[in-house]
């Protein structure tokens, strides 16, 4: 089972060398266990570009979908027999990253 | 007839939980176990009483239950191909017996998991483990009963989709969720026991009863577990009292003015039995135990200037050290009044007022400190308050005559 751990920051400010330091480690034990499927960071919200390409012509517009005072910094996606346990790696991805996470489980 | 009704009505009591934990571990699916469980009930009341109470009414239950999920599978499956029918009805040999005590207990911890809403964790388990029907649920909590369903239905969507595990948690996380599940029933409890509203019974019965029956149950599973028994004893000895605390005209009736002789003595013995058999483990006091304790020492009094205050200060003290929120430390200064004096313990209670301004039993212990100490004025003050904020008409009927009895 794989479930979406998205980063949600508040802030601008990018990972300390700290927090980047124990992400990294974090990381490293989701491989080693097998719990890794990918994970990465994002750019600015402020970088994102709108599409609708359900009309003729398709439609591109600056900024993200959401403006909003929180927003998504990153993901990872876990493999998880089950939520107990994605529930308790996302929580030591959480202390890793230093930002609050959202779990949320692929469709199948 | 009236036997059979009285079957049905016990066997729904006994048998349910049961039923309902064998099928979901049986099928992996909630809905289909609660939908078929509740079929099966309905069939045995429109069958047991002219066919008569099978001689054993849980086995017929499960069996019939069983048969109704598995014609809804197929149903369901209609189109799939025979193949996966065969391999549902054939991959899951029936359980060793010894198995189901374990489903139950393994249902109770899924409908009381930390990733649900706790009001959704209550309606999950009045429901898969009460066997509570949907508006008898909506009507407990003041809500639409479409609502309730909705929660209830998105509930059981959750823990499919996002693999909520259908098990006992492991040993590291199991005093966390042990606790997670005691603080669902006491909730249950509280909400009969003080009920909020002003168009309700200020004493909900049915509510503290469900919450007894569901503890009871959880302590059957888990003997060994000392908050178990700790928080049954805890809400026997709170019910135990339940007659005494209201009186005829609908007023709550304060521990010091209740008639002891109307306590229920049954349920104080039961109670006092549970505390002993903490004391006796040896091993240090969860939150429950504790409050356990300190009832047990208001109900071993015959009278209340026999009660012994000092114990019930000294059970305080270990209480804050667990969990130092205001609401204990004001309750302890409450102790404190009888055994150091009102002046001590209104010291001790003006330093909560940042924390509890809002919470109503802060201003009804300060006026009854005051009171005490002749300060009319201030005391009248602080009812106005207290009756401003409290929620529950017998409660707010007790704090209206106090204040109208000031000089």
């Amino acid at each position: 089972m794989q479930y979406l751990v998205s980063v949600i920051a508040d802030g601008t400010e990018l990972a300390t060398p700290g927090e980047e330091a124990a992400i990294d480690a974090f990381n490293e034990r989701l491989q080693a266990q097998g719990s890794w499927v990918y994970a990465n960071g994002l750019a600015a919200p402020s970088t994102a570009t709108l599409i609708d390409g359900r009309g003729e012509e398709p439609v591109f517009t600056d900024g993200p979908f959401l403006e909003s005072k929180e927003f998504l910094a990153g993901f990872w996606i876990i493999e998880a027999p089950n939520l107990d346990v994605a529930l308790k790696l996302a929580a030591e991805g959480s202390k890793a990253c230093n930002r609050k996470l959202e779990l949320r489980p692929f469709h199948t | 007839m009236t036997d059979v009704r009285e079957a049905i009505t016990h066997a729904h009591h006994e048998e349910w939980a049961r039923v309902v934990a064998s099928l979901t571990r049986r099928f992996g699916d909630l809905d289909i176990a609660e939908e078929a469980t509740a079929e099966a009930f309905a069939t045995a009341v429109g069958r047991w009483p002219a066919d008569g109470v099978p001689p054993n009414p849980g086995a017929w239950l499960t069996t019939t239950a069983t048969r109704k999920a598995i014609d809804r599978i197929r149903r369901e499956n209609k189109r799939d191909d025979k193949h996966k029918e065969a391999q549902m009805l054939y991959d899951h040999p029936p359980e060793p017996l010894g198995a189901i005590d374990d489903d139950r207990l393994r249902l109770i911890f899924t409908c009381c998991h930390p990733a649900l809403a706790m009001e959704t964790r209550i309606a999950l388990t009045l429901r898969m483990v009460g066997g509570l029907t949907m508006p008898e649920i909506a009507r407990a909590f003041f809500v639409q009963e479409s609502t309730m369903g909705q929660r209830i239905t998105r509930a059981k969507a959750k823990i499919k989709a996002a693999r909520i595990p259908y098990r006992v948690p492991s040993a590291e996380d199991l005093p966390a969720r042990v606790s997670g599940v005691l603080a669902v029933l006491f909730l249950v409890f509280n909400e009969g026991y003080l009920a909020t509203g002003p168009d309700t019974d200020p004493i909900r019965h049915e509510l503290t009863a469900e919450a007894i029956r569901l503890t009871r149950l959880v302590r059957g599973l888990m003997p060994e577990d000392g908050e178990v028994a700790g928080l049954l004893a805890l809400m026997l000895l709170i019910e135990a009292r339940r007659t005494a605390r209201l009186s005829a005209s609908g007023e709550l009736v304060t521990l010091e003015e209740q008639d002891r002789g109307a306590w229920d003595a049954a349920l104080v013995a039961e109670g006092h039995r549970l505390v002993r058999e903490r004391l006796a483990a040896g091993v240090a006091p969860g939150r429950y135990q504790i409050l356990a304790a300190i009832n047990g020492v208001h109900t071993s009094a015959r009278h209340v200037s026999e009660t012994d205050w000092s114990q019930v200060v000294a059970l305080y003290d270990l209480l804050v050290r667990l969990d130092s929120s205001p609401i204990v430390a004001l309750n302890r200064a409450i102790a404190l009044a009888e055994l150091d004096g009102p002046r001590a313990a209104l010291a001790v209670v003006d330093r909560l007022e940042d924390k509890l301004a809002g919470y109503h039993a802060y201003h009804a212990t300060r006026a009854d400190l005051l009171r005490r100490l002749d300060y009319s004025r201030e005391s009248r003050a602080a009812y106005d308050k207290a009756i401003e904020l409290a929620g529950n008409s017998a409660e707010i009927a007790h704090l209206r005559r106090r204040r109208d009895q000031l000089g």
